[in-house]
């Protein structure tokens, strides 16, 4: 268990550390930093100054050094439009985040399992149906056209719900609902097909036959055993939550890490783009290797060498 | 003799489904599958529209004709004849603008596929056949690339780079191949222990003719399974990035730029936002329903239920 955890930890910090390189490389792309950051009307001597003052007149390897030493550290520097660190920043902004992605993750949870085992049950009956048409528009529906869907009919034709910014429950539901759609989707039809399948198994036959009620073989019997792709799942929707809060942050301005570096990219405060990149990738890598811890829970054959 | 016949007409209507290669018993099962069908006829619409926008737009999808501005679709009062879904802000007919969108999205989605598709199945076929050191670069590069979010890292990238057509197409290309490689490199390791390589190898064919003549031919099907759903995805992407302002330039009709500037007129016109959102909706729709037939047809043992 401690040997795995040694490897995993290090795996995760090698991908974290190939992240912060391609951060550093992306800034470089097109040459010089300095002429991204400025707006386009700099004189020359705002560009000559501007290189100085943030070292990139120096050599891309001294540069590097540089960027990379004080990244480990959480430093990348501090933000041009509002002087503060910019992971300070980043940082400042998360619980928004988090609040927005982790209700819109316990949403797709509470809706989408018990919905695929009804789905799964009932086969090709209309609660069926209803369970696999919702899945399929569900996967197809943009996150940017569902917002703007809701804020059509919740938020101007019917005026029930706020359309923008934080505060309270009311103002957390249209964005949670339009991030949370597309992974409720997915996990219904996962779950759905998941129950199909360990529900044809012999032991749930057998289960069956030897006189148990159909809730309880359905909860300790199948549900136990079709739940590790459905967590699997859960742990990739974390990246989608993650690049699906970017979108739904603009649409319904809510102000977490998402919005922030959209802001920044407009701003051209690459300093702060950089921070919400790095910070976000390390809360994905962090979550998704809890999320490989908790198989063993799950599934008491796993153990981790 | 009657009873004879019969067995004999059995056994040769049994034959004959025993003798059907692989590949047409696919496409039988494809053409059977009503919903593939389905899916496919939405995908070939998209296709048509993109190829012959010129012919079948009713209205030049960028003139701007204020006299006609923001007219509603057909059924509602103040409609015009011949303004089927109505029009934008400045009088360009939305119908037009989304045939000409359907143009802009099959040439991104398509060339995201072949770029994406080309780096993912050559780096999957190394990292699986070839192993060793390079298996394990490629795959901790994947791993990096996973761990981005991949809509900051193209928004990162195209407020450096700035813009274009091609950029974009190169952007959601580059985050694309992750995919292919993982599904590819699990099919090689275990195709390369099959009798049919083995015998290759033991034969003495070069290690490009295995890999080109037995190997990549047995894993076309699971890329082309892939590449529908990548394509789907780059649809959705490439909205997203115009819905962002990172998109092609808003004087191309795209479905993302629709969305965008619908959004600025949600109160008063409705249809602005509403019908591109629709279109790409529907076409992503066909597109996932299309992949699974394909999956279904290719995979007997992964038949969805």
């Amino acid at each position: 268990m401690v040997a795995y955890l040694v490897r995993r930890l290090f795996g995760a910090a090698l991908v974290l550390a190939g992240v912060t390189v391609a951060v550093f490389l992306i800034l470089h792309l097109s040459g010089d930093p300095a002429l991204i950051m400025l707006p386009p009307e700099a004189s020359q001597q705002d560009v000559i100054n501007f290189r100085h003052e943030y070292g990139f007149d120096r050599p891309v390897l001294v540069q590097f050094g540089d960027f990379a030493w004080h990244a480990i550290r959480g430093d990348f520097g501090t933000s041009i439009r509002h002087g503060d660190p910019a992971m300070g920043l980043a940082l400042e902004r998360l619980p928004a985040t988090a609040e927005l992605a982790f209700s819109a993750l316990l949403l797709a949870m509470i809706v989408a399992i018990p919905a695929g085992i009804v789905a799964a049950t009932r086969r090709e009956t209309p609660i069926d149906y209803i369970v696999r048409g919702v899945s399929l528009v569900g996967q197809a529906a943009p996150v940017y056209w569902i917002g703007i869907m809701f804020i059509l009919i919740f938020g101007v034709a019917l005026g029930w719900l706020p359309i923008s910014g934080m505060g309270g429950i009311k103002h957390l539901l249209l964005p949670m609902i339009t991030l949370g759609a597309f992974t409720t989707a997915k996990l219904m039809r996962i779950t759905r097909s998941g129950m199909l399948d360990v529900m044809r198994s012999d032991y749930v036959r057998t289960a069956l036959a030897k006189g148990l009620s159909s809730l309880s073989v359905t909860v300790h019997h199948a549900l136990r055993n079709a739940i590790l792709p459905i967590v699997t799942v859960i742990g990739l929707e974390l990246g989608t939550l993650l690049s699906g809060a970017v979108i739904t942050e603009t649409i319904f301005s809510w102000p977490g890490i998402g919005r922030l570096a959209v802001q920044a990219i407009y701003d051209r405060d690459y300093p702060v783009v950089e921070a919400v990149v790095v910070l976000t990738a390390a809360i994905f890598v962090g979550l998704n290797l809890l999320v490989d811890l908790t198989y063993a829970v799950f599934d008491p054959r796993i153990t981790y060498k | 003799m009657t009873t004879l016949n019969v067995a004999a007409k059995d056994l040769a209507a049994g034959e004959e489904v025993a003798f059907v290669p692989r590949r047409y018993q696919a496409l039988r099962y494809f053409m059977r599958s009503r919903a593939a069908m389905f899916g496919g006829a939405i995908v070939a619409v998209l296709v048509i529209c993109a190829i012959f926008a010129p012919w079948l737009a009713p209205h030049d999808p960028t003139v701007q004709n204020l006299n006609m501005a923001t007219l509603p679709p057909f059924w509602l009062h103040g409609a015009q004849p011949g303004y089927w879904l109505g029009t934008d802000e400045l009088g360009r007919d939305i119908l037009a603008r989304i045939i000409w969108g359907a143009r802009l999205s099959s040439i991104v989605a398509f060339s995201v596929v072949v770029i994406g598709s080309i780096i993912g199945v050559s780096l999957g076929l190394v990292a699986g056949y070839v192993g060793g050191i390079l298996d394990d670069v490629i795959m901790r590069i994947a791993d990096i690339q996973l761990a981005f979010p991949y809509v900051l890292l193209a928004i990162a990238v195209i407020g450096v780079i700035g813009a274009s057509l091609y950029t974009i197409i190169a952007v959601i290309g580059i985050t694309s191949w992750v995919q292919y490689v993982r599904i590819v490199r699990a099919e090689v390791i275990s195709l390369r222990e099959r009798e049919f390589v083995q015998a290759a190898r033991a034969v003495g064919d070069s290690v490009t003719r295995i890999i080109f003549r037995h190997v990549l031919p047995n894993v076309m099907s699971s890329v082309t399974v892939i590449a529908t759903f990548e394509l789907a995805r780059a649809i959705i992407f490439e909205a997203a990035l115009s819905f962002l302002g990172l998109g092609v330039p808003p004087s191309i009709p795209s479905w993302g730029n629709m969305l965008a500037e619908g959004r600025q007129y949600l109160d008063t016109s409705w249809w602005m936002g509403t019908f591109p959102g629709l279109a790409i909706m529907i076409t992503v729709m066909g597109v996932n329903i299309l992949g699974d037939g394909l999956r279904d047809a290719f995979d007997p043992g992964l038949r969805s239920q």
